[in-house]
């Protein structure tokens, strides 16, 4: 699967999509595949604060566990119940219904263009 | 063996319910041969190799002067002077140098690791054996379980052997190397689904079966394994590691065993530590939220007084606790 190039990625395998001043966060089509099937996710508590590149929840497939990184500093104001309720989703459309967790941002950092997480994944 | 050809759950559940097949020529293939043959396995493993039927298979273990465990093998009688031993592939040196060096003193013995020669295919799953037996010229039905026996898969003359690692009915085709890919497409043909590492993982652990590395290793013995009735220490003839193993089988040894389960859909992995209240009292050797049962489950070592059915403990999850009770393995036992 190719990777959006409407979206901003981390090289921990994060993908974000940015309106306004709120922020849409899941991993990867590339960091899907590598976990496998998702049976569980952890996400942080709606109201918890974000820190840049500090781990806020975990990915559990079948055989690993999998970190979800912050990709920037703000609040969470939403998290995916779907995806809590229906791990598999993760799988089935990680850049769609997939989402994981909207955050409210105070600072843009520098993340990777579509081209540059090609670049880092070997695809594209 | 890839760790999955496409998904671990589909993979998994082909098995429970339809049938999979697994690629598993990594495994070690050693033939015993000779008029000596029985009498040396009687004194190379814990188990008594000569009672064995020709055409019949048991589970063995090979363990050390010490009574540990070097491997867990099945041991399969193929003819009076003629024995197949199959071991873990990580364990294919020691266990091919143990034998070697076990059958020095024993006179008329062959001891050949043929694995490269051999590719090892597991075809499990309720509808295996009748998938299976479109391809081959056996009649499989005569076949019960533990037993093998020569037969064509596919035109390929191959050990049929109806044994395998995943708590289904099925069999173990043991065929020429250069065969492998030609009756491994055969068996996708039949719409039996190729399976990888993980699935084969999940499986064996819901079956509440020990993997080397995990449950087994070298300061393990089999009284802690619960393998204790694999050790035939009545026998009047003497074997390797079997004084140690009789004291150890008048102890009461500790850690030993246990099979765990816990509510919600967090895994307790190996490696994280059994807790009782603010002290350790084991670790979690294999573990995964269970494809078939939906809850988490976990094979470990805990001290003896934890370790009775009904026990409650506690796994530390990279910082979050799960309460888990110690059940009688297996975790999954397919209805026959």
């Amino acid at each position: 699967m190719s990777n959006p190039t409407n979206l901003h990625y981390t090289k921990e395998h994060e993908w974000v999509a940015i309106e306004g001043d709120v922020a849409t966060i899941g991993i990867t089509a590339y960091a899907a595949e590598k976990l496998g099937d998702v049976v569980f996710v952890d996400l942080p508590k709606v109201g918890s604060s974000t820190t840049y590149m500090k781990i806020c929840g975990e990915i559990e497939s079948t055989k690993s566990v999998g970190e979800l990184y912050a990709p920037l500093d703000g609040e969470v104001i939403e998290t995916n119940s779907a995806v809590v309720d229906a791990p598999e989703t993760v799988n089935a459309d990680p850049f769609g219904t997939g989402w994981l967790i909207k955050v409210r941002f105070t600072s843009l950092p520098q993340l990777l263009t579509a081209a540059e997480y090609d670049a880092l994944t070997g695809e594209g | 063996m890839p760790v999955r050809y496409t998904s671990d759950l589909a993979e998994h559940e082909a098995v429970r319910t339809n049938a999979g097949v697994f690629d598993i020529s990594h495994m070690a293939e050693i033939f015993v041969s000779g008029p000596q043959a029985a009498t040396f396995l009687d004194y190379a493993l814990v188990i008594q190799s000569s009672a064995i039927a020709i055409g019949k298979a048991k589970y063995a273990l090979i363990c050390n002067a010490q009574g540990h465990i070097i491997d867990d093998l099945i041991v399969y009688r193929l003819a009076e002077d003629q024995f197949l031993v199959i071991a873990n592939a990580g364990n294919r040196e020691p266990v091919v140098s143990a034998l070697k060096e076990r059958a020095v003193f024993q006179g008329f013995v062959g001891v050949e690791d043929r694995s490269d020669d051999f590719a090892l295919l597991a075809i499990q799953g309720p509808n295996a054996v009748a998938l299976l037996q479109k391809i081959t010229d056996k009649d499989l039905s005569t076949l019960s379980y533990y037993s093998i026996d020569e037969g064509t898969v596919d035109g390929v003359a191959s050990y049929l052997c109806r044994t395998g690692y995943t708590g289904e009915d099925g069999f173990e085709v043991l065929i020429p190397a250069d065969k492998a890919v030609q009756v491994f497409n055969a068996l996708i043909e039949l719409g039996i689904q190729p399976c990888g590492l993980a699935a084969r993982d999940t499986l064996r652990l819901e079956a509440g079966m020990p993997l080397y590395g995990h449950e087994l290793n070298l300061n393990i013995n089999p009284y802690q394994a619960g393998l204790g009735r694999v050790v035939k220490l009545e026998r009047d003839e003497d074997f390797v590691g079997k004084s140690a193993l009789a004291e150890l089988a008048k102890q009461e040894v500790s850690p030993v065993l246990v099979g765990l389960v816990g509510t919600g859909k967090r895994a307790a992995r190996a490696e994280y530590p059994i807790l009782s209240g603010e002290n350790q009292i084991g670790e979690v050797t294999s573990g995964a939220l269970s494809p078939t049962l939906g809850y988490p489950v976990a094979m470990g070592y805990v001290a003896k007084e934890f370790a009775q059915i009904g026990d409650e403990v506690e796994v530390d999850i990279r910082g979050t606790r799960l309460a888990m009770t110690v059940v009688k393995l297996p975790f999954y036992k397919r209805s026959k």
